[in-house]
């Protein structure tokens, strides 16, 4: 984590050459860095001649803990990883965890969770562009976000009782069914939000500030993307026509209609364009989804000695207490395999995806979380060679970094 | 999903490779003295063109596991959209493997992440430094005799006063 000098400045002779050039630190404390994060930036006046991210002051060691809780416990760290989009790492954690132990859930879950894990791509999206727009000076569109996603908050709210850390899935199921109540407000969450996402198009798509701070900033090509693990709305800002969602269906994504919206410039502007046209095609989506949930239980059966019972059956039946009972203790469990496997989901910010472990007990041997963070953070010092300083906060908002997430 | 005929051409030309499936997921156990060759191979003439993701497994305390360290490469084909799980087995005391970054730009912080957690040693990685920890951190703690709350490190790191610094 903490540099020594000698890496940032080079010999003493290089100095001479370069007394113009001047180090800045920025961060780990900066507004416009959003979390905890650390740039070392070596510049000739307002020029970025080289960037040395600095991370890891956020690292909390969750891979480790990830070992030592079990499966339906992991899923309230997942929550803390990506905490503006929580509901969609809780989706993509059981989805490796019900590939690891072979559990295929319900119809009605499949939508369920497709239902939630695009509301978080519309509530990350949101805040990503928000973000963006007010490092680059436009305050009143980041409360237009900002409006929308406390709609957002209140549904998810609602669905199961926690706005932020919201812990929705378990294995085989989710925590609570959703109700008439919530399948209202989303109705009306998807008859309201058209008009503030056209309001924010109209705000920020062609006001020439902004396009003249993000047009043509860092750029990424093609290439560059694939050869550095991109993924998600930066690789397809690129050119990258790869989105989990139409190449590897999983969940219900096959039953909707959607487009994957893809520019070829890979400059902020661009990344920033993909983002407002999938918060369209999400919406498209949860629309479909909304209107056909499928009948029948949300959770696998009682049976499969796989999914938590819900509490009234656990509170009201003898076998609901006692499958619960037996789940919950560490030697009578869950079955799983003694293998490996990794599952990824189409996570708003890229591929979230989680290489898990199993031993045989009901918590993981190893669980490796994919943070897209962590691979995007990776490609700013190349984006970031040549602009000025300023253009670092725009990058860095078009990358949408979560120091949660990077650091773990 | 994985070609079949991606796998029956690599255990053709590499006969110690070792391939398993599980759940969909394609595996090819690969030795370390050949992982550079089977990588460029499958990168230049199989079109895995992309390195999803790199990561490690300590088997000390797995059942019947027979090496320590189990490194596993996440390959993606970005044109087909099939998945190829690489893996390889190193033990102590010679943790040293061949860096990836010649063939993906993106290993780099990958790597890092990996000698920071496991202490496996990547050669001809460009700039192996730690990079979640601190550099003045001496365990590697995603290890299994690592212990969940530490060592005691936080509580020995060096205090900076105001006045100081």
């Amino acid at each position: 984590m903490p540099l020594a000098p000698s890496t940032l400045t080079g010999t003493s002779a290089d100095q001479a050459r370069e007394d113009y050039v001047w180090t800045l630190n920025f961060g780990p404390q900066h507004p416009a860095t959003h979390t905890t994060l650390r740039i070392v930036l070596k510049l000739d006046g307002e020029r970025v001649l080289g960037a040395l991210p600095d991370i890891g002051f956020l690292h909390s060691g969750f891979e480790k803990i990830g070992e030592h809780l079990d499966y339906n416990q992991y899923v309230t760290i997942t929550d803390r990883m990506n905490y503006i989009s929580p509901m969609a790492n809780n989706v993509a954690w059981h989805h490796a965890v019900e590939k690891l132990m072979g559990v295929e859930i319900t119809p009605r879950c499949k939508y369920v969770r497709t239902i939630v894990a695009e509301l978080a791509r519309i509530s990350d999206h949101l805040l990503c562009v928000g973000a963006m727009g007010l490092d680059t000076g436009a305050f009143t569109y980041f409360l237009y976000a900002f409006y929308q996603r406390e709609v957002l908050y209140n549904i998810f709210e609602t669905l199961c009782g926690a706005r932020f850390t919201n812990s929705y899935t378990r294995v085989g199921g989710a925590m609570h069914d959703i109700t008439p109540l919530v399948v209202e407000m989303i109705r009306t969450f998807v008859k309201d939000f058209p008009k503030t996402l056209r309001d924010m198009e109209r705000l920020l798509n062609r006001n020439r500030i902004f396009v003249d701070r993000t047009k043509g900033v860092g750029l990424l090509r093609r290439e560059e993307a694939i050869a550095g693990s991109a993924s998600g709305p930066i690789a397809r800002a690129s050119g990258v026509t790869r989105d989990l969602r139409k190449d590897e269906p999983y969940l219900s994504y096959a039953d909707f209609d959607f487009a994957v919206p893809c520019m070829t410039t890979g400059d902020c502007y661009a990344r920033y364009l993909v983002r407002m046209a999938e918060m369209w095609e999400s919406l498209k989506i949860v629309e479909q989804a909304v209107e056909n949930i499928p009948a029948g239980p949300i959770n696998v059966g009682v049976g499969d000695r796989a999914t938590l019972p819900q509490k009234e059956q656990v509170y009201q039946t003898i076998e609901g207490t006692i499958s619960h009972f037996e789940l919950v203790m560490s030697n009578r469990g869950m079955e799983v395999p003694s293998e490996e496997v990794y599952g990824a989901i189409e996570a708003p910010n890229g591929e979230l995806g989680f290489y898990i472990v199993g031993d045989g007990s009901d918590v993981a041997y190893r669980a490796r979380c994919r943070p897209p963070s962590f691979i995007h953070f990776a490609l700013f010092p190349q984006m970031i060679l040549g602009h000025t300083l300023s253009d670092v906060v725009a990058v860095l908002g078009s990358l949408n970094i979560i120091a949660a997430e990077l650091d773990r | 999903m994985t070609d079949p005929a991606v796998i029956s051409a690599l255990t053709a030309a590499y006969p110690d490779v070792v391939t398993s499936e599980f759940r969909g997921d394609v595996r090819a156990m690969v030795p370390r003295e050949s992982l550079i060759a089977v990588m460029s191979r499958l990168r230049d003439e199989q079109g895995y063109d992309m390195l999803s993701d790199i990561t490690c497994v300590d088997y000390l305390r797995y059942r019947d596991a027979t090496d320590r360290f189990g490194l596993v490469y996440l390959l993606v084909n970005t044109t087909t959209a099939a998945r190829l799980t690489v893996r390889t087995f190193v033990n102590e005391p010679d943790l040293d493997v061949p860096s990836v970054v010649p063939l993906w730009p993106g290993a780099n912080w990958l790597e890092r992440e990996v000698w920071d957690m496991f202490g496996i040693r990547f050669t001809d990685h460009p700039d192996l430094r730690r990079i979640l920890l601190p550099e003045e951190f001496t365990a590697h703690p995603l290890r299994k005799d690592y212990p969940l709350q530490g060592r005691g490190e936080r509580h020995n790191f060096p205090v900076i006063r105001r006045a100081e610094a």
